[in-house]
């Protein structure tokens, strides 16, 4: 029996209205059409919850990113290398803004998803939280880490969200820039003295879990996945990328002449893919939980240059405002 | 916006504003790849005013020479079509397939039309 309609309590669900009905199958048909939902079509409260969150952690990822490289622009040790690092670290400035562009589209202000970034109420990539104690550290940076953000950037070119994956496009051309940059450090260092062969490696051994851990958690322990991938944002599984990933490392290490530190490590000729080791995933929910060995130090940089910019922003737009005033008065003096 | 397709962001959230008083206004950035082609769009960023709106854009979307000319345009300047009525805004040219030329067969074979 339905109870009238003015019995109902408040914390019942509502019935769809006609308008929401239409919305959704909209929606649904564009996904089973592999076609692109645009910022003012109708969507799912939880598929654009989901968007914004992805989108700004991935933002924020950016930006935080920044750090453990610029760290090393004043050390960098020729102005060729200088140069090439200033240059990459202005790309992930870019990359930040495309994707918070992105995430504007979907309802949210850039100063609210700021805001939640420097309050420590935002995620962002755990690999960012790890130091970059030696020259190395660029190369293997570059080379595992933008590497895996690659294999994982590259699907989301084609993210069922229109804006997301056309930010995607523009930060997948830029990136290959810096994984081959990466690349080419830890081969110079390889073909020099032995200390620098030494300390090539020993980013390597360092980089290498973590970098593996930046395509998430195992896809048994991955809840969100199906219905990420159901809503045609995500492609592939985490392991499935893993995987894919391990299989291009594998003969670029030989060209390095690296040792990947996974003493499991092995072609198996019936899967076609390479066996590997447990992954230690007690260090990937410790440095998520923000227990990671720089995570306290991104955030209070972070906040710091915000807050030191301040003066920055008021003065910008203090003169604006002034220019606009003049503007005005000076088009009514000629009235 | 005429081509809401071609946009990579937040035309598109023209008249959604997001209501913060301490943010710059956004602007809805064009860039001319090249002599001879039309201003595309290219993306979004947020300035305090035109001038700075030119710049940013210039750092943003040009790091590796896209670009000749740029024009930014201020987001709550752009007018667009409602994607709810698309159907019915944009019903005029079904069933005209006279205005294409393919539709005129019985030339076929004959050069030069």
């Amino acid at each position: 029996m339905t109870a009238p309609a003015e019995l109902r309590r408040a914390s019942e669900p509502a019935e769809p209205t006609a308008d929401e009905l239409a919305g959704q199958a909209a929606f649904d048909e564009l996904i089973a059409a592999d076609s692109r939902i645009e910022p003012r079509d109708w969507m799912p409260e939880a598929y654009r919850k989901t968007l914004i969150r992805q989108i700004s952690q991935h933002a924020h990822s950016e930006i935080i990113g920044m750090q453990p490289e610029s760290n090393w622009i004043s050390r960098a040790p020729s102005l060729k290398r200088k140069a090439i690092l200033m240059a990459k670290v202005q790309d992930e400035a870019g990359h930040g803004l495309y994707l918070y562009s992105a995430a504007q589209t979907l309802g949210i202000g850039r100063e609210e998803m700021m805001r939640q970034l420097i309050e420590g109420r935002a995620r962002y990539s755990s690999i960012f939280n790890y130091p970059t104690p030696t020259w190395a550290d660029m190369g293997a940076i570059g080379w595992l880490v933008d590497g895996a953000a690659i294999c994982n950037q590259v699907p989301l070119c084609r993210a069922s969200y229109g804006p997301y994956g056309r930010a995607m496009v523009r930060i997948c051309k830029e990136e290959s820039f810096h994984q081959r940059q990466g690349f080419e450090i830890l081969l110079e260092l390889m073909q020099g003295t032995e200390a620098q062969r030494r300390m090539a490696q020993d980013a390597v051994n360092r980089w290498y879990w973590p970098s593996l851990m930046m395509f998430g958690p195992p896809d048994d322990e991955s809840p969100n996945s199906a219905q990420s991938m159901a809503w045609n944002i995500k492609r592939f599984s985490n392991d499935e990328l893993r995987q894919r990933f391990v299989g291009m490392l594998v003969p670029q290490a030989e060209v390095l002449g690296v040792t990947l530190p996974d003493p499991e490590l092995a072609w198996n000729e019936e899967r076609q893919a390479y066996d590997m080791s447990e992954i230690d995933w007690t260090e990937f929910h410790e440095v998520l939980a923000g227990r990671g060995p720089a995570n306290a130090e991104r955030l209070r940089r972070r906040r710091e240059a915000h807050e030191a910019g301040a003066w920055v922003r008021e003065a910008a737009a203090e003169y604006a405002r002034k220019q606009a005033d003049r503007a005005a008065e000076l088009a009514g003096a000629v009235a | 916006m005429s081509t809401p397709g071609a946009s990579t962001g937040a035309a598109d959230q023209a008249g959604a504003s997001t209501g913060a008083a301490d943010q710059w206004p956004l602007w809805e950035v064009f860039v001319r790849a090249g002599r001879g082609l039309s201003h595309v769009h290219v993306g979004s960023l947020h300035a305090p005013d035109a001038e700075l709106a030119v710049r940013n854009a210039r750092d943003l979307y040009t790091r590796r020479g896209e670009g000749v000319s740029i024009w930014v345009v201020p987001a709550d300047a752009v007018t667009t079509s409602d994607p709810d009525a698309k159907g019915a805004f944009f019903e005029s040219p079904a069933g005209k397939n006279y205005r294409h030329a393919v539709y005129y067969t019985k030339s076929e074979g004959v050069k030069h039309l």
